[in-house]
């Protein structure tokens, strides 16, 4: 092998050439790695100032009695006059507080007005005079009565402005029939708030606990130049807390109002925003990692949980969830046989526990969610709703009734919408297996992001579709009266005076007896003439921080509330 | 050279109003309202909000009015957040995704060039199968199941510890950044490995290369002077681009790890058809792109002389 001398001189040449190579690209690496370290430096010093949250510390500071939590991401709309999501609900409710409030235990108590009286045309509200602006000023009824022409103002678009309709004149209002200043609420003087009703409107004080009917002072609104709640400094706050800083996207800082007036909300100094982030992953590693003190749980998290010990919770988050079909006249659901086909074949209970598997949600069973409150105690108790029995032998005669009376030789293709989600996925999959087993149907499953589901939904555009409500306020008529004729949200177009008539019971009647037994009726005709097919009543599971006592979540409002929490550091 | 730097300038600008025009366009075409939500409004209400987007319009007329407001650099607000100016949003979240992007190219850059010149030199050694094998890694693991894993590795190390050793999300010091950065850096330093050792494995065998060693040039100075320097233009040529999709890229990073970027808002601004927030971000960071990728061209003629620029 003549080769193998030039060979291996090479190689020695090339190891030696390589060592040499190498310390120099150490040396290099050496300069570099200075250099990014200085690089680190100026950027730390940049970050500090865009953005910069300072979302350090612990879940829960005894000492400083303050605590950390993470909101789902930025609150987009902080005006209550035209906010609509939860988000921006959840922080409202820690810096705002209207005419009246829920305690922790959700009875309706005094807020800004410390009496009120209800009557068939109207009502009166008594103001404290002690309930304070966070700047000193006292709250007075003219901040009520300018807030509440701003949330009917056509001007402002709010598409919350409907709840405000009990009052009289509101929707002429709205629709710019009428101007503003004759919208029913007046200020008798600085301390009474005098409203008229355009109907006698038995749960209007209910409605006074919620964030699109918390006040707003002229002077300061006028101030902020159109950029009203837009920054923590374009706010004025008048309750138990007011943010005192916020990084937009990235962190808040919430601190005690020193000037509201109760002393049984807000134990807890000092309560930090420190993320904003939908990845519920995300938060549960912070959970886990001690920097917030409460979490969501997903499904596929329970067990790992579990095996940690820690504290479970499930709550009920007030949304139901239904097939709702179309009853326009073109469409073959408009066929009373072949909708209680469609629902005797079908199973809610299957559909929850073997295909969604989530173990936080209810199977649905009426068009009322189990936590709507009747004359004394739950409604469902009250009147319990028909008991659902999958009968696949029945759901073949209605559907050879169907077949007979639309004059089809077959049933056509139906057309299901979905929304292009997990669950979306999930619903649209079960019911074309369980329709195309038990009765030999072709479900065709179209699925669309959230906002062409809505325009599809309006357009008419559907057989049946996968949608979902969550309540307004507290009281059975925000679920009651969504399949009325004349509801905007009645997008299969269902009409049926016997319906509509129960649910003017329910707007109107004085009497809570009359409109329980009214509402009622309504759950029946739901099931009976199968107006829609009630699927789950959405859950979550969810883990606090055990130190912290007194954590509330509601189904209407804000979500989750921290204004009764208190640390209890004895465990330790 | 400024000739060259201004007709650059001049057909970034025609770039960036086809980047704007197409967007508006193929924005407009999309099915689904973006003034629809759960809540159904009256027409009065509907007409009122189209009004005050200027939705009422006829495409054509919106497309001009747009056109106006972007010369004089106004996006307008957004649909979504009602509140805030999409320029407020640009240049409030802007600068942490540029902060991040930076931390996150160097991290690519210093890391891709370190270890593509390592594999060259020790090639078909294990060093290089080590590497190359972390490469192929960092390559086809998406960023998202990385950000997820490196945050539980962060909970885990803290746990054990029992001490805060690195934040596991949120943003505001350079603890936060430094997870997140690699996390985003990781895939550009994969394909920048690769890229540098090619380019190395190529002029290690070139002539200028072998005449060197042939006159007696210490290795070290070859490997400095002659094989780094010119395997690193491919290494710069393809930064520009990569910066840009960095710090506009970072959208499941900074989910993930809670950081306040950009990238957020223009990912679920097309969710939600926020228009303005839609338009805003994408002409801003094509903006971006175009103007990084001509400052590397101008780079570019400083490091290498062979490039004359005209």
């Amino acid at each position: 092998m003549s080769t193998t001398g030039i060979e291996s001189n090479a190689m020695a040449g090339k190891v030696s050439s390589t060592r040499s190579a190498g310390r120099q690209l150490a040396l290099y690496g050496g300069y570099g790695v200075a250099a990014i370290v200085a690089l680190m430096y100026l950027l730390s010093l940049a970050a500090g100032s865009a953005g910069g949250g300072g979302s350090s510390g612990l879940a829960i500071d005894a000492q400083n009695n303050s605590i950390t939590i993470a909101l789902s991401g930025e609150p987009p709309q902080m005006d209550h006059t035209r906010q609509v999501d939860s988000l921006s609900g959840t922080v409202q409710e820690h810096v705002l507080e209207g005419l009246l409030t829920y305690d922790y235990s959700d009875n309706l108590v005094p807020g800004v007005a410390y009496r009120w009286e209800m009557r068939d045309d109207g009502a009166t509200f008594w103001l404290r005079d002690n309930a304070r602006w966070s700047d000193g000023e006292p709250v007075t009824a003219h901040d009520f009565v300018f807030a509440w022409r701003k949330l009917v103002d056509p001007d402002s678009g709010s598409l919350y402005s409907f709840v405000a309709y009990p009052i009289k004149n509101a929707e002429a209002v709205n629709n710019g029939d009428l101007p503003v200043e004759s919208l029913g609420v007046r200020a008798v003087d600085d301390a009474t708030l005098e409203v008229e009703f355009e109907r006698p409107t038995p749960y209007f004080e209910k409605l006074m606990a919620f964030n699109t009917f918390f006040p707003i002072r002229e002077d300061f609104f006028n101030s902020t130049n159109g950029r009203y709640a837009s920054d923590a400094d374009q706010l004025l706050y008048n309750g138990p807390y007011v943010i005192s800083s916020w990084v937009h996207g990235s962190s808040m800082r919430w601190e005690k109002n020193p000037y509201y007036w109760n002393d049984e909300k807000g134990f807890i100094d000092v309560i930090n925003v420190g993320y904003m982030t939908q990845d519920v992953n995300a938060r549960l590693n912070l959970f886990k990692d001690g920097q917030i003190v409460e979490t969501q749980l997903l499904a596929p998290m329970l067990t790992n949980a579990m095996e940690q010990r820690w504290q479970i919770d499930r709550f009920m988050e007030g949304t139901l969830f239904f097939l709702e079909f179309n009853h326009r006249e073109d469409r073959v659901t408009r066929n009373y046989h072949l909708r209680k086909a469609l629902q005797l074949a079908q199973d809610p209970v299957e559909f929850v526990y073997k295909a969604l598997k989530e173990p936080s949600y209810l199977p649905g069973v009426s068009l009322f969610p189990g936590w709507i409150k009747g004359v004394n105690g739950l409604f469902r108790q009250e009147y319990p709703p028909i008991k659902h029995q999958i009968n696949v032998a029945k759901a073949k005669e209605h559907l050879a009734l169907a077949i007979q009376e639309l004059g089809l030789e077959e049933i056509p293709p139906i057309i299901l919408l979905v929304d292009d989600s997990p669950v979306g996925n999930l619903t649209g999959e079960y019911y074309q297996a369980v329709y195309r087993k038990n009765l030999g149907l072709d479900i065709r499953i179209d699925k669309q992001i959230f906002k062409q589901r809505l325009e599809k939904m309006t357009l008419g555009d559907f057989d049946i579709v996968a949608a979902g409500w969550g309540p307004d306020y507290d009281d059975a008529l925000t679920y009651g009266d969504l399949f009325a004729s004349w509801n905007l949200n009645n997008r299969g177009l269902y009409s049926n005076p016997e319906f509509d008539q129960n649910v003017r019971i329910g707007q109107s009647s004085m009497d809570q007896q009359k409109r329980m037994d009214a509402f009622a009726e309504i759950q029946r005709i739901i099931y009976e003439d199968v107006v829609i097919i009630p699927a789950y009543e959405r859950g979550l599971s969810f883990v606090v921080d055990s130190r912290l006592k007194n954590f509330k979540r509601r189904s209407i409002g804000a979500p989750v509330v921290f204004n009764y929490a208190y640390i209890d550091d004895a465990e330790l | 050279m400024w000739g060259y730097i201004f007709k650059r300038l001049v057909q970034g600008i025609i770039t960036v109003w086809f980047i704007a025009t197409a967007t508006f366009f193929a924005m407009h075409s999309v099915p689904g309202d973006p003034l629809l939500n759960d809540r159904a409004v009256t027409p009065q209400m509907r007409a009122n909000l189209e009004a005050k987007y200027g939705l009422d319009k006829p495409v054509l007329t919106q497309y001009f009015v747009y056109l106006g407001n972007l010369s004089r650099g106004d996006f307008g607000i957004s649909f979504t957040q009602e509140n805030r100016q999409v320029n407020d949003i640009i240049r409030q979240h802007f600068p942490v995704s540029a902060i991040l992007g930076v931390l996150a190219v160097v991290f690519a850059a210093a890391g891709g060039v370190l270890f593509g010149a390592l594999t060259a030199l020790y090639r078909n050694r294990l060093p290089d199968y080590i590497i190359m094998f972390l490469v192929i890694l960092g390559i086809s693991v998406p960023s998202f199941v990385l950000a997820a894993l490196s945050q539980l590795a962060l909970v885990n190390l803290n746990s054990l510890f029992a001490t805060n050793i690195l934040p596991v999300a949120g943003w505001g010091t350079i603890r936060h950044m430094l997870v997140p950065a690699l996390v985003l850096g990781l895939g550009t330093m994969a394909y920048l490995t690769r890229l540098m050792r090619s380019s190395m494995l190529e002029i290690i065998n070139s002539d200028y290369v072998r005449t060197a060693r042939a006159k007696g040039v210490p290795p070290a100075r070859i490997f400095a002077r002659h094989q780094l320097r010119n395997a690193i233009l491919p290494v710069v040529t393809v930064l520009g681009p990569a910066i840009a999709a960095i710090t506009t890229g970072g959208f499941v990073v900074e989910l993930v790890f809670a950081i306040p970027g950009l990238g957020r808002y223009f990912v679920e601004a097309v969710q939600q058809l926020d228009y303005t927030v839609i338009m805003g971000t994408t002409v801003f960071y094509g903006a971006f792109l175009v103007f990084m990728v001509i400052v590397v061209d101008v780079i570019y003629g400083f490091i290498d002389p062979k490039v004359r620029l005209e």
